[in-house]
């Protein structure tokens, strides 16, 4: 790995020797090929990944339990009610977007600034985005009151002759959200098509190469397909970055476009990015920690890529801190009396609690990522992580439950309580995510396996 | 060239090699030699083998260029249509063509349009799907998933021949040279 400048992989540890490798040395195309490959192929369904799949699937039949009496009674077993009409449902939604904005990162903002350390990580990010988009989908559907008129929210022509309000942002999401659904999926097919021709060859039961077979296309690795395909990867990246970019700036006109004080900000695109890249990557760094750890891959996703996650998360934080101390600085600054009332209600409110919490979780904890020891340390990154992901859910409640229950006149104030249906749909997504990405490792190689081989420096094409 | 005649119909014939640098190196000289129905077989993208076999330029640039112009016209045309001819509402005192609202879903229709029709142009260009290649008749070739390379001069090639070929590929020392049958 550390032979010389020259060789393409050792460039980012040439330029940081402290740091850890980003792929341990002493591995061969055949070594990174069969210890991803095996960890789907060989390795026996274990107790513990039963054990986590059953409690997954166990919330996932919560979710299928809260959405079909949602279904029977209506949103109103939510606890959302005028002045308050979005309330968890629009919460969660918002988060999961945001958490899968990190994949989207990884494969493509990270690919274009030529980072080499993603490879390792690309593949499962990509997959966690293409989950968490799926979580956050439902929430719009079910929170329709109508779920099986979803379909009206398209541009269809109709017998009723009515088409969508374009002048809507609600009509936008519509768009930013399957779009990004859409390119994320084909950006990870792409990504497998490769490696499901490695697990075609590799696979010994003929049922299983049929299906990884089918899955490969017949992909054989010809030179003119590979000068297609990285012309498309490329390009798919350049084109998955502005999507990224927006999809979480069309979530913030949601509110930004209202009046609402508190949401009618010109900030809030740029934080809501900023804020999405941070839950997402806690979430990365939430499921990259287990995974290497009981899939044995320290060698791939070394300490390197741990610590530069926090480091991108320290980064996006401040961002986010920033954007909490513009919304303020604003509201004052203003003059509006509605302005500075709605800062005043997220300190000493009603829902005081939750700011504060939010400020902790948010701003103030995961600060100790400055400290290099903290970094190196999996399982205080993994807690970061976790208390990150639980800031950024509550960012989002206090962005909408604290202006909606008190906006301008007292006389339509409300106060707004979550149902343990509510709690029933939040913990079935979890479910349902979880037991995605379970299934996902065991059916798929989680890690890129031909990226991978172009991190060796016998991938590299010497000059006679 | 009589021995073409009582050799059966083969699809070319395939060198294995250990490195990248010497599958290049042998496409190289492949192409030099005039040979130009050749392809390189790798387990990982190399830029300089598609260069070696004189394959310089790919053409999804442009599908994803049509596409992407296809979906931005669209997605403004249908907006456009449907708010000013086909439905205009008055909403808010604004006018019919609200044009900057409707950037949104334009800008998502090109990513959309430009996006699917790379993935499609590249699978259409490339001839995928294709479940059968004569390529994988030969055992050794399911290696080159997995940490070998391949040189293949297809006999569809005017200069191709099956001795003379043979002897010219002993020369770039390959691993192994095998026929493809078909």
């Amino acid at each position: 790995m550390r032979e010389g400048p020259e060789e393409k992989t050792i460039l980012q540890d040439v330029a940081w020797p402290d740091e850890p490798p980003v792929m341990e040395p002493g591995q061969t195309y055949d070594t990174v090929t069969d210890q991803i490959a095996d960890a789907v192929l060989k390795r026996p369904i274990g107790l513990g990944w039963l054990a986590g799949l059953f409690i997954a699937m166990s919330l996932v039949a919560l979710l299928g339990a809260a959405a079909t009496y949602l279904f029977l009674r209506g949103v109103g077993i939510w606890g959302i009610e005028v002045p308050v009409a979005w309330g968890f449902a629009i919460i969660n939604f918002v988060w999961w977007i945001g958490i899968g904005h990190a994949g989207t990162l990884i494969s493509a903002i990270l690919l274009l600034l030529k980072q080499t350390w993603r490879n390792s990580i690309n593949r499962f990010a990509e997959a966690m985005t293409l989950f968490a988009v799926a979580c956050a989908g439902m929430f719009p559907v079910l929170h329709m009151g109508r779920p099986w008129l979803a379909y009206w929210m398209f541009p269809y022509p109709s017998s009723m002759g009515v088409w969508p309000q374009f002048r809507s942002p609600l009509v936008w999401d519509v768009f930013a959200v399957s779009t990004y659904a859409t390119i994320s999926a084909v950006f990870w097919y792409v990504g497998l098509v490769p490696d499901f021709a490695t697990m075609r060859e590799k696979a010994s039961h003929p049922y299983t190469k049929a299906v990884y077979g089918i899955l490969s296309m017949g992909w054989r690795g010809s030179a003119r397909h590979w000068k297609r395909y990285e012309s498309l990867y490329i390009l798919l990246a350049g084109l998955a970055t502005p999507l990224v970019l927006s999809v979480h700036t069309v979530v913030s006109f949601d509110f930004a476009i209202s009046i609402l004080p508190g949401w009618h900000t010109t900030i809030f695109p740029p934080y809501f990015v900023a804020g999405a890249i941070y839950s997402g990557f806690a979430m990365v760094l939430v499921l990259a920690i287990p995974i290497r750890h009981y899939y044995g891959l320290e060698n791939m996703i070394t300490m390197r890529h741990l610590q530069n996650s926090a480091k991108v998360m320290l980064a996006t934080g401040l961002i986010v801190a920033y954007g909490y101390a513009a919304e303020t600085f604003i509201a004052f600054y203003s003059g509006s009396t509605y302005e500075r009332f709605m800062v005043e209600n997220r300190w000493f409110g009603p829902y005081a609690v939750f700011y504060w919490m939010l400020i902790l979780m948010n701003i103030l904890l995961p600060q100790i990522l400055w400290v290099p020891r903290f970094r190196a340390n999996t399982k205080i990154l993994f807690g970061i992580s976790l208390v990150i992901l639980t800031g950024m859910w509550l960012e989002r409640f206090v962005i909408i439950i604290t202006s909606l229950s008190r906006d301008f006149l007292p006389s339509s104030w409300g106060h707004y309580a979550a149902t343990r249906w509510d709690y029933a749909v939040l913990a079935g997504t979890i479910g349902f995510f979880s037991a995605a990405m379970y299934i996902f490792i065991r059916i798929m190689p989680a890690i890129s396996i031909f990226e991978m081989r172009q991190l060796l420096p016998e991938s590299e094409v010497k000059a006679k | 060239m009589s021995h073409k005649a009582l050799s059966p119909p083969i699809y070319g014939l395939i060198a294995e090699f250990d490195t990248a640098t010497e599958l290049v190196e042998a496409a190289q000289a492949a192409y030099a030699a005039g040979y130009r129905k050749l392809d390189a077989y790798s387990p990982f993208p190399i830029e300089e083998a598609s260069e070696a076999i004189g394959f310089h330029k790919s053409r999804v640039p442009l599908v994803v260029l049509l596409g992407g112009l296809l979906g931005g016209l669209s997605g403004f045309g249908l907006q456009y249509w449907i708010n000013v001819i086909a439905y205009p509402l008055n909403i808010g005192g604004k006018p019919y063509d609200s044009w900057p609202a409707f950037i949104v879903p334009t800008f998502e229709m090109t990513i959309l349009f430009a996006g699917l029709s790379g993935v499609f142009g590249m699978f259409a260009l490339n001839g995928l799907p294709m479940p059968y290649h004569p390529l994988f008749n030969v055992d050794r070739f399911a290696r080159v998933t997995r940490d070998k390379f391949f040189l293949c001069v297809e006999a569809a090639d005017p200069k191709f021949d099956v001795v003379d070929t043979q002897r010219f590929m002993e020369s770039l020392k390959p691993l192994s040279i095998e026929e493809v049958p078909h």
